[in-house]
């Protein structure tokens, strides 16, 4: 064996190994890509090979390579080959190749479920480990769901390292499978005292995670947190509950007013820059969350500043980083403790560290105000020009407008100086950004009117010299401008000095190159300008040739756009031309136009707000998706009639259709189609009328025209020549405010009357000169934007529905409901045991009975323990008593009680896990179906008791866990009706136990020891079973070397590793410490379901004492009933009826007298114990379903009327359908 | 290490794009870097340092801590020298394995695991140890011919400057 070992490794020894090909690709850089591939090929082949040290190999050769970037998606499967290793080592590479390569739509990851679970209950803690990690990278919905109860159960582990990597995986868990939170929260709760640094830190960190995205149902968490950051020194634990009440104060005001004292201190004492930081950030987040009114609150503002202010003078870059960024932080709401370090933050703008640059730009924005916007400005555009790199050229431009446009340009004093500062912008060279400005340039043009003769000023002189501005590139982003100075220019003409020159300029050929739709504006403004010039010549007969000139420019030059490409441009200009060329006919006739062509374009423009159009109602009654006429229901040929002709009206060679049709359109009727839609829009309520007098309906206020607007101060210059330079605006404007000062006395009062009018602003008295003693320049009307009158409150925005941590908003203070304290799982393992914690304790000895306690098996047990009692009599006489009063006592009640339910319920749980069966004891005797669950209580208790008496040894009992669900409790009522059964309410103590995935629970105890053993099955395939048992240690003892082992019968198998004998024992992967529990889970297949099985088995270990040990053994027996074969699956009952009908089922009845409890507590009942789900359910009669883990149909009906009930059951299986009835009224029999 | 579910083009996509980001800076500014829209949004920064050649590069989300991260990079790298005796970028090319598997002891799907330089380092070893023992005999000959294939090692130039940069970018945008 050995030998052919080594012959193998040697063979493989001349395998590239992952140096080799590391080395290979950095020796072959020329031609790497056909390197690569041959190393593929080879890998290839070394997947083919069945040594698994040779895949290994491969595999982590592929992991390399899809480091490097190639698909490596195809050697998937080899991949869980290799995690499937025994070895630690290849496992490993399998697990990181795993969790480098596979994603949700990884198909074979649905193959590893049963894997991870194996490598999870391992007895190495490196393969639980490493498949944590892994699982971490790629765990999926469906992985989170099967195993969840796995995970939660290594959260309790012996091992620290196991446990902080099981509670922190949680969060992933939580993330794919948001049931999972509730159930799993109160462990985690636990976690966060759990005496292990790391699994506290973990616990913290993934409390912390949950809490950043729902605040608001961490609070109760508060005060534990507060008591951890008093009392821990980890200082990353520290930040992390720190950024935690960062996020809760603003919930909580009073846990704000708590944590300011703390983290003051923290602040003052730390050392560490980190901590401190993280402070200073909670401590700005509570004062956010505190509406004033704290009485040191300006003192904790300062004693932030100022700590930043140290933070922003060190001359560590990060820290000068995070400070600023902090500081951004009080600006929102503290902007004047912020403002008095200005010196300091321009200082910043001036760093060579970009990031620090933006950062610093963030706290200008909150920084200006009236009196130093300008100053600021002119330094960031000195930043401008020295950019390097547009990225932060252009965010200087977006900062500049933003700073100057906020708060609807609340500190411009200057709107000139502000106009002449965005065509400064314009000289920027690809910024992309044009857009903005063009979009500013609108909203000062328009809103502002005092400021338009001005802007159009500078618009002409923009135009005039377009050149500069397009450049050489099309995409230069700056044209855009263009767009905004075309149509300032032409709506506003009337400002203009000399209209043909900017007329001129806007027919340029060149123009023709700039975008389509900026073209259009050019050519309907120079309509407009074409009207403005009309109106300025005529009637003055000198003038009438300058008239027709123009006529004439615009004849010549618009053919150039009839012909442009963009439809928009063509149709326009070809309208124009049009109109154009009737025009100068008329005015060769000496027939005066002007007016009418102005009135073409009549009327003002008011700025709408940006959602107008959003917020009007649609009106009752309005269908907006039904045709206003029916479409033609015409032949296809008529179709493709009009649609040549729609062509042949805008293809270029057949422009001349066009004019005929145009200049049919006189001018007259022009303005009548005009007057009509007018009209029509007035009447209309759903259109945003742009005339001032319609304006009223909409505004509270007055129109545009009525607004004052404040007389342009004329000690500044109206005209700047050339490009204006808005440092001249500085001065302008310093020396402005300066006369101001001095005038201001002597006007105060006709100032004051002139406000007043105004009812703008309110000067305060002399004194220094305050924000409000600046007046601006023109008192800028801004024209506030329109609404619809009915316009809706604005819709909130909603949140990304696709946020998966949506999905973990759930209220965690709520208690848990009993329904919930398993964990939900998969339909094929609905049993669930649940063992609450009381009931834990309770358990008892360990009796290693086996389910089914034939009165035999039991005595055997009871001598084996006799003898090994006698050793530690003493010990056990204590035990027992306590057991006695704990365990056998409340057992006995609970059977009695819960009654009913309990014991039949133990037995579907079981047999829920199907394997698992292994009742020892009494809690397995329930679940037996044959066995007669009341015989094994009595004995069980008798047992124990019989065991106790005797010698007090240690008994082993088995504790019934839960099996009992306590129907009682739960409202069974409506789980049962929506046809899913739910087994919550009617089982609510269970769930608990779900939590450790248990089913059915034996308790394995020895002497001294007690181990409680949980079976849960889970059925994951046809075959297999699995049955997980939970060993409690309840002695005072260590156990040890525990070795798990059952004879197999011919139908069903323990599965044991390969190599084992099949006599050979499974070792139970822990040691199990005085007072702990664990979980392991074992495997069986399963060949015939159709019959219950029972199968003996033993549990040897070792119970060490400080001064010896002793080898001691428990035997138990496995009970699965048929019932533990079946999965809860839903049906529908179209479905249902179907199956029904195809006639392949065999029917069989049952009659069940004397049942006297509600006809919902019954059906909750049957599908809790036996698996089934409710299809559907009319008045005392229900159709249920249930489907084997072999895929056999069974299909009940039952009724009950007067305390009968009859259930008529079919299947395919009559064997398993018996059997299965007979549990049933064995279930009931025991109620 | 990457968490969250990409092709392998986005990532190395990416990677280029972290590694033309971060390289081009100056020795002497921030560490943090905002994040681009590659990386998930301006609520994810890139946090790193610069060791000679190598640069070490985090991607995280608001929920941790700036200067954490840096420390957390520091102790990566001090348990890196630990483990590889003395860590120059040529133990990193070679043994991104053991790279990833130290790596997995300090940070798990995206969150971190473990801060305590000491434990991790017991951690690793303990499995190191595993490693060996399982290889038992079977392993010598393979080790044998590594050794001899290792044997022209020093002939590579030791301290090149590797442009790729993907081997070390332990990339954890923590969640998402």
């Amino acid at each position: 064996m050995a030998l052919k070992i080594v012959k193998g490794s040697i063979d493989r020894m001349f395998d590239k190994n992952l140096q080799d090909l590391v080395r290979g690709i950095r020796n072959h850089k020329e031609d790497e890509a056909k390197y690569i591939s041959t190393c593929i090929d080879e890998i290839k082949q070394e997947l083919k090979q069945d040594n698994i040290a040779v895949k290994a190999n491969a595999v982590c050769k592929l992991t390399y390579l899809q480091m490097l970037g190639y698909d490596v998606s195809w050697a998937a499967f080899n991949i869980v080959e290799v995690m499937s290793s025994s070895k630690f080592t290849y496992k490993r590479i399998g697990y990181l190749a795993a969790s480098q390569c596979f994603h949700e739509s990884t198909d074979v990851i649905m193959l590893t479920t049963n894997q991870i679970r194996k490598d999870l209950s391992s007895p190495n803690q490196y393969d639980t480990g490493v498949a944590l990690t892994g699982l971490s990278c790629f765990v999926t919905p469906d992985l989170a769901r099967d195993l969840a109860n796995d995970i939660m159960t290594l959260m309790s582990h012996t091992k620290p390292y196991i446990r902080k990597k099981a509670v922190l995986i949680m969060y992933k868990v939580f993330l794919k499978y948001p049931e999972s939170l509730r159930p799993a929260f109160p462990r985690l709760k636990e976690k966060l005292e759990d005496p292990d640094p790391g699994v506290q830190s973990a616990a913290v960190n993934v409390i912390c995670e949950l809490a950043r995205r729902n605040p608001k149902n961490y609070l109760s968490l508060a005060p534990l947190f507060f008591k951890l950051m008093t009392s821990s020194t980890n200082n990353w634990v520290l930040i992390k509950i720190i950024k935690l009440f960062g996020a809760l104060t603003p919930l909580e005001p009073r846990l704000g007013k708590k944590l300011i004292e703390p983290l003051t201190n923290l602040i003052h004492s730390t050392s560490a820059m980190s901590l401190l930081y993280e402070c200073v950030n909670t401590v700005i987040a509570v004062l956010i969350s505190l509406s004033s009114g704290m009485p040191n609150h300006s003192a904790s503002i300062q004693l932030c500043v100022q700590k930043l202010r140290i933070l922003i003078e060190d001359s560590d870059q990060n820290l000068k980083y995070l400070g600023l960024l902090a500081m951004s932080k009080i600006l929102k709401t503290h902007p004047k403790s912020v403002q008095s370090h200005k010196d300091l933050i321009l200082q910043c703008l001036d760093d060579k560290d970009e990031s620090i640059r933006l950062r610093a730009l963030d706290l200008l924005y909150g920084m200006v105000s009236k009196k130093n916007l300008m100053e600021i400005v002119k330094k960031l555009m000195l930043h401008v020009d020295k950019a390097e790199g547009t990225t932060y050229r252009d965010e200087l431009l977006t900062k500049i407008i933003d700073i100057c446009s906020q708060s609807n340009y609340q500190y411009i004093t200057n709107f000139e100086w502000y106009i002449s500062i965005l065509v400064e912008l314009t000289r920027l060279e690809g910024t992309r950004h044009g857009h903005l400005i063009a979009s500013q340039m609108l909203d000062v043009a328009i809103r502002v009117k005092a400021i338009r003769a001005f802007a159009v000023a500078q618009m002409a002189t923009l135009l005039d010299n377009a050149h500069l501005l397009t450049g050489n590139t099309q995409r230069n982003g700056i044209c855009e401008v263009l767009y905004a100075a075309a149509w300032i220019c032409g709506e506003f003409s009337e400002h203009l000095e000399e209209p043909m020159v900017t007329l001129e300029a806007m027919l340029r050929p060149k123009v023709a190159t700039l975008p389509g739709h900026i073209q259009a504006v050019y050519v309907q403004n120079a309509a407009k300008l074409f009207a403005t010039v009309l109106r300025g010549h005529e009637g003055v007969p000198a003038d009438s040739m300058v008239a027709q000139e123009t006529s004439q420019l615009l004849i010549d030059r618009l053919p150039l756009f009839v012909q442009s490409s963009n439809l928009e441009v063509q149709e326009r200009a070809s309208c124009i031309l049009q109109l154009v060329k009737y025009i100068q006919k008329l005015q060769q006739k000496d027939v005066e136009v002007a007016e009418e062509v102005t009135a073409l374009f009549a009327g003002e423009l008011n700025p709408v707000a940006p959602k107008a159009q959003k917020k009007v109602p649609v009106p009752e009654g309005l269908d907006l998706d039904v045709w206003i006429n029916e479409p033609p229901s015409g032949s296809e040929s008529e179709d493709e009639g009009r649609k040549s002709k729609g062509k042949a009206v805008f293809a270029k060679e057949e422009s001349r259709h066009t004019k005929p049709r145009y200049t049919e359109v006189d001018e007259k009727e022009l303005a009548k189609r005009r007057e009509v839609r007018k009209a029509e829009q007035a009447n209309n309520p759903f259109y945003i009328k742009a005339s001032p007098s319609s304006q009223k309906v909409y505004q509270d206020g007055v129109g545009v025209e009525h607004i004052p607007v404040v007389q342009i101060d004329l000690s500044v210059p109206l005209k700047v020549p050339g490009m204006p330079m808005s440092d001249q605006y500085v001065k302008l404007e310093e020396e402005r405010r300066e006369r101001n000062k001095a005038d201001k006395k002597k006007k105060k009062d006709k100032k004051k009357r002139e406000k007043g009018e105004k009812g703008r602003r309110r000067r305060g008295d002399s004194g220094p000169e305050s924000e409000e003693d600046i007046t601006p320049a023109h008192m800028v009307d801004i024209v506030t934007e329109e609404m619809p009158e009915n316009a809706l409150p604005s819709d909130d925005d909603d949140k990304d529905p696709n946020d998966p941590h949506k999905a973990l908003n759930i209220d965690l203070d709520k208690p848990l409901a009993d329904s919930e304290k398993k964990l939900p799982v998969r339909s094929h393992r609905p049993d669930e045991v649940l063992k609450s914690p009381m009931e834990d304790r309770q358990v008892v000895e360990v009796v290693p009975e086996p389910k089914k306690k034939t009165g035999k098996e039991k005595k055997e047990k009871k001598d084996r323990k006799k003898s090994k009692e006698k050793k530690k009599k003493h010990k056990q006489e204590e035990e027992e008593d306590l057991m006695g009063a704990g365990s056998e006592e409340p057992v006995q009640p609970e059977e009695t009680k819960e009654v009913a339910a309990p014991p039949p319920a133990s037995t579907p749980e079981a047999a829920a896990a199907p394997a698992s069966t292994p009742r020892t004891a009494s809690g397995m005797a329930a679940v037996a179906p044959d066995s007669e669950p009341e015989e094994a209580k009595d004995t069980e208790p008798e047992e124990t008791k019989s065991s106790t008496h005797k010698k007090k040894k240690q008994k082993k009992e088995k504790k019934k866990k839960k099996h009992h669900h306590n129907h009682s409790d739960g409202a069974g009522d409506e789980s049962v009706q929506n046809g899913t059964v739910e087994e919550e309410e009617p089982l609510p103590p269970m769930s608990n136990y779900a939590l450790l995935a248990e089913n059915s629970y034996i308790k394995m105890m020895k002497q001294d020891a007690d181990k409680v053993c949980d079976i849960q099955g889970n059925l994951q395939d046809g075959s297999q079973v699995v049955v997980s048992v939970i060993f409690e240690n309840k002695c005072d003892s260590f156990i040890k070397s525990m070795e798990f082992n059952v004879l197999d019968s011919l139908n069903s198998k323990l599965q044991r590793p390969d190599g084992a004998g099949p006599h050979d024992g499974l070792i139970v992967p822990f040691q199990l410490p005085p007072g702990i529990s664990n979980e392991a889970r074992f495997i069986f297949s399963v060949q015939n379901i159709v019959m219950p099985q029972k199968l003996k088995g033993t549990l040897t270990f070792i119970v060490k004492t400080d001064d010896s040990s002793t080898h001691e053994k428990l035997d138990f027996k496995l009970h699965f009933t048929c019932t533990s074969y079946l999965i809860t699956t839903p049906c529908y009952s179209d479905a249902y009826s179907k199956l029904l009908e195809s006639g392949d089922l065999k029917g069989c009845s049952l009659k069940l007298e004397g049942v006297n409890q509600p006809f919902h507590h019954l059906l909750a009942r049957i599908c809790f114990h036996h698996h089934f789900s409710v299809v559907e359910r009319i008045d005392s009669c229900a159709s249920m379903y249930s489907r084997s883990i072999q895929g056999h149909h069974m299909c009940l009906l039952v009724k009950t009327a007067d305390q009968t009930v009859s259930i008529d059951a079919k299947c395919d299986e009559p064997g398993l359908l018996g059997n299965v009835l007979d549990e049933i009224k064995l279930t009931f029999s025991q109620c | 290490m990457w968490t969250l579910e990409r092709n392998e083009d986005t990532e190395q996509q990416i990677i280029r794009e972290t590694f033309h980001l971060v390289s081009k800076r100056d020795e002497n500014v921030c560490n943090f870097l905002e994040g681009g829209m590659l990386i998930g949004g301006s609520e994810n920064r890139l946090i790193y340092r610069h060791y000679a050649t190598l640069y070490f590069v985090f991607c995280v989300d608001s929920s941790e801590s700036e200067l954490g991260i840096l420390d957390l990079i520091q102790v990566f790298v001090e348990t890196l020298d630990k483990c590889f005796e003395n860590v120059c970028e040529l133990d990193l090319i070679f043994h991104v394995d053991k790279v990833h598997n130290i790596l997995a002891e300090m940070v798990m799907g995206g969150m971190v695991l473990e801060t305590n330089m000491n434990e991790i380092i017991i951690q690793v070893d303990a499995q190191n140890k595993m490693e060996k023992s399982e290889a038992g005999i079977a392993g010598a000959p393979a080790r044998a011919v590594s050794a001899v294939k290792n044997m022209n090692l020093p002939e590579m130039p030791r301290n090149i400057n590797i442009g790729d940069i993907s081997i070390k970018v332990p990339n954890l945008p923590s969640f998402k």
